[in-house]
């Protein structure tokens, strides 16, 4: 049977009978969206409709759009289309977004992790006959340690850094890793200080899931009475001139990418901790055997060799290209 | 076992020298004697006999964690490193505890391995997977398949062993010269006991050239300058003292067993002295390719066949020391006349040198480089002396430029980790003709940098939609666009299709003035060689 109720264009993943669109990455009129990351929420759009813990978010990022919030389950139709927003469990507000329609169900994955991570409303397994799902982590050299060995391996680090008198420089995505980590740091040894890229997103995420507070760096702080001080800042603050104020410093980065030794490398960063809010390989594989699905649909990372593993377990699976891998991508920011 | 992995974890986890200095002198200060000598062994180039080919290694890591063959090699791609995709995977199917058995032992064991049969081999690799983490697993697998190094050269190990013994790093590095077998020798035989002849190895600082930008004309005066070819091997000083001879890299590493040819030059050498020179592949007449002399690098043991297919010379062009003193304050004049007098003969010979009476000599002689197989000019200031390091009005290079050629782009291969969604990897053809007569394209070279970021990006948009066929993270691609293509050298290869092998290729720039049927041909590469 060939099912047609979600398509694959040049505009973005379509809906035809309801003529709405899912992450669209070109302009539309209709916007469906997963989550509040850049290559998803996508600016132009004439309407958006979201969770409403991603809504502020997007305002935040894209100014005065008209966005329609809907809660988790809320089941709205649109031509008779019926839609819903289920978590995802990948950052505050992050959605699978489910496609109903006369018996046939299809499920947009978006991107999630099945871990709970004590913060992030955690991901609920959806049953349905169509599962496109993302596979950024989708090669078997990728399962993530438990995140309370991670944050022990940072307190650590952050402890003996203080002890030498370095500064600890912790890089993260500003949405979604930074709010996980200050959500779960301690300050046992010195103040946690947020860059104010990060600051502004603990702002807005805190207004939906309260956050523990903390000091913004800013220009006025005397780095010589910090010494003990943890920053956490954005990956592509790596290279400002802000950071030599601060010497001697140590820098590390929390990321998926840091399970394997020639990532950590190239990106020069001086430690690597693994923390990621994608599914490991063996999560990704648990969610889409959870959904039952007979036909699994892979985007967004590595599709080819994803969807031949899939395969090989008897799971029906192709692939469909997307912007989100076919930008060169140059930094964490691009694809998370 | 446990705290080698550490220590394999934090020399990874820095690129300061300090930093791994400090970290292994830590680790010596606080190992067993007979692990410490193992580490010695290994970051010295010693390492156990392979016991085990990785195809079977990889089959066995597969059949732990689970997964099919070109899974297990689709993912070996992406990260790049044998151990590290093994430890990875087996790892990841069941994790376990850190390892507690010494060093020592398992090194032990993996030198009587070799003779065992594939069973018992088998059983002894998957029993230390299933029982160890990931970290001594990745160490463990590292035995097997080499690599070892993490950033660590001979040179920074002694400096760390000289914090954690205070014996100098000089001495260490005489001490821990030639052959000795870490199954046997003691920490106190090896590293401890009183060594005299330290002193006597010690080669001096280089001194470098700086490469001349301007014209040949802008130096001046052409009779105040020496021209010498710059021939293309290994910079080394030659240190002959107390009857012995030291042979050093430019990296200030002991070279001497890498080639016992030039160890046996003493009884050429008149008297006590220290010669800078080139290390070069050399057959009787003349120069070989850089290839030739590669063949002969980073080798524990130089069998008598290596030795008879790719020999080695000394070229020397400067005398440092003549009877224990030392010249360098000399006049390059005055040295070089000293050096002249040497017997050069065998493996121990001189590099000429041209006296030009007019600068077009010196260009008309530039020309040549190719020829003599040299990468182009050294001129040095006659009444120069011998500085350290570079140093702007002594000597100066010039390289002659690259041979260029136009190929056409006819694979792409997916990057490493980060860039595993990035064709980073290019392979270029040349047109040749086939039996029937007709063109096709025979892949010649593979390079992979030399684009703009922009470039770069267009390009790999183009390989998306013009593949034509996929073979695992290899794409082949429509023949259409043209790169000129850089390269320093040629020479030719029963290995390669098109039957040169060339030397640093690098994309100059994309071509997109020219079409596929304009790029070059394998006879335009032909013409390139110089006989
Ligand atoms: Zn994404
Ligand atoms: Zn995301």
């Amino acid at each position: 049977m060939k099912r047609t109720l979600l398509e694959f264009t040049d505009s973005g993943i379509y809906c035809p009978k309801a003529d709405v669109y899912l992450d669209p990455w070109k302009p539309v009129s209709k916007a469906l969206i997963s989550h509040a990351h850049a290559d998803h929420s996508r600016w132009g759009h004439q309407h958006y409709i979201s969770h409403e813990y991603s809504t502020p978010i997007i305002k935040h990022r894209l100014g005065g759009v008209e966005i329609a919030s809907k809660k988790w389950g809320e089941r709205f139709s649109i031509q008779g289309v019926h839609f819903s927003f289920h978590p995802a469990g990948h950052i505050v507000g992050s959605s699978q977004i489910k496609v109903e329609y006369k018996g046939e169900t299809w499920v947009f994955s978006g991107d999630y992790k099945t871990y709970d991570d004590g913060f992030t409303t955690p991901f609920e397994p959806q049953k349905c006959d169509v599962f496109i799902t993302e596979c950024t982590f989708g090669i078997p050299a990728f399962k993530w340690p438990s995140q309370e060995l991670v944050f022990d391996q940072i307190q650590q680090w952050w402890k003996e850094n203080a002890e030498k008198g370095i500064t600890s420089v912790l890089f993260g995505y500003s949405l979604g890793k930074a709010q996980r980590l200050s959500f779960h740091l301690r300050e046992e040894v010195g103040p946690l200080l947020l860059h104010p890229v990060i600051h502004a997103h603990n702002e807005v995420v805190g207004s939906v899931k309260p956050l523990p507070h903390h000091q913004k760096l800013d220009k006025n702080l005397d780095p010589k009475k910090l010494k003990t001080a943890l920053i956490l800042a954005p990956p592509n603050a790596q290279d400002a001139s802000w950071l030599k104020k601060w010497m001697p410093y140590k820098t590390a980065a929390a990321s998926g990418w840091m399970a394997t030794r020639g990532a950590r490398r190239r990106r020069g960063y001086d430690t690597g901790f693994v923390l990621s809010d994608h599914a490991d390989f063996y999560e990704l594989t648990n969610a889409i055997k959870a959904t039952e699905a007979q036909h699994v649909i892979c985007t967004h990372g590595y599709t080819d060799i994803y969807a031949r593993f899939l395969n090989s377990k008897g799971i029906y699976a192709t692939t469909a290209d997307t912007p989100f891998e076919d930008e060169p991508v140059t930094t964490e920011e691009r694809t998370s | 076992m446990n705290t080698f992995a550490q220590l394999i974890a934090s020399l990874d986890q820095t690129t300061k020298t300090s930093e791994k200095i400090g970290a292994l002198a830590a680790y010596f200060d606080t190992a067993t004697n007979q692990d410490k000598v193992w580490v010695i062994a290994l970051l010295s180039g010693r390492r156990p006999p392979r016991a085990i080919n990785t195809r079977l290694l990889r089959e066995w890591a597969a059949e732990l964690a689970q997964i099919e063959p070109w899974l297990f090699e689709e993912t070996y791609h992406i990260v790049g490193d044998l151990a590290e995709t093994i430890a990875l995977l087996v790892h990841n199917a069941q994790p376990k505890k850190s390892s507690t058995t010494p060093l020592c032992s398992i090194l032990n064991r993996l030198h009587s391995l070799k003779t065992e049969d594939e069973t018992e081999k088998k059983s002894y690799v998957l029993s230390f997977w299933k029982q160890n983490d990931y970290l001594s697993c990745f160490a463990f697998t590292k035995f097997f398949t080499g690599g070892f190094r993490l950033g660590v050269s001979q040179r920074l190990m002694t400096k760390a062993l000289e914090k954690s013994t205070g014996i100098p790093a000089d001495e260490l590095a005489m001490k821990l010269m030639g052959d000795w077998d870490p199954r046997t020798i003691s920490f106190d035989e090896l590293v401890l006991s009183k060594v005299d002849a330290a002193q006597e190895a010690k080669p001096y600082p280089f001194f470098l050239a700086y490469p001349l930008e301007e014209a040949f004309d802008a130096l001046g005066e052409v009779t105040q300058w020496a021209i010498e070819h710059k021939w293309d091997g290994i910079r080394a000083q030659l240190v002959y003292r107390g009857g012995a001879v030291y042979l050093w890299s430019r990296g200030e590493e002991l070279v001497n067993h890498q080639f016992p040819e030039i160890e046996a030059l003493q009884d050429q050498l008149p008297v006590s002295c220290v010669l800078d020179g080139e290390l070069l592949a050399h057959d009787k007449n003349r120069p070989l390719s850089f290839g030739a002399l590669q063949k002969r690098l980073g080798r524990k043991n130089v069998s008598e066949k290596l030795l008879a297919e790719y020999p080695v010379v000394f070229k020397a062009y400067d005398l440092l020391e003549y009877d224990l003193k030392d010249l360098r304050s000399q006049t390059y004049e005055a040295r070089r006349t000293l050096l002249e007098r040497f017997n050069f003969n065998g493996k121990l010979l001189l590099s000429e040198r041209i006296m030009p009476q007019h600068w077009n000599q010196v260009r008309a002689e530039k020309e040549r480089a190719s020829e003599v197989r040299s990468e182009g000019l050294m001129l040095k200031r006659l009444d120069s002396i011998y500085q350290v390091g570079r140093k702007k009005g002594g000597w100066y290079k010039s390289k002659v430029d690259p041979m260029t050629i136009d190929a056409v782009l006819t694979f792409a291969m997916r990057g490493h980790g980060r860039r595993s969604n990035l064709y980073t990897d290019f392979t270029f053809g040349l047109w040749r003709e086939n039996e029937e007569g007709i063109a096709e394209l025979v892949t010649f070279a593979k390079a992979y940098s030399g684009l703009t970021d922009k470039e770069f990006a267009a390009v790999n948009q183009w390989i998306k939609k013009n593949t034509v066929a996929r073979f695992g993270p290899v794409r082949q691609v429509n023949p259409e666009l043209v790169f000129e293509i850089a390269f320093e050298g040629i020479s030719k290869s029963g290995r390669h299709k098109s039957g040169y092998a060339t030397r640093f290729p690098r994309i100059l720039r994309w071509r997109t003035d020219k079409s596929a049927k304009e790029a070059n041909s394998i006879s335009d590469l032909e013409s390139l060689v110089i006989e």
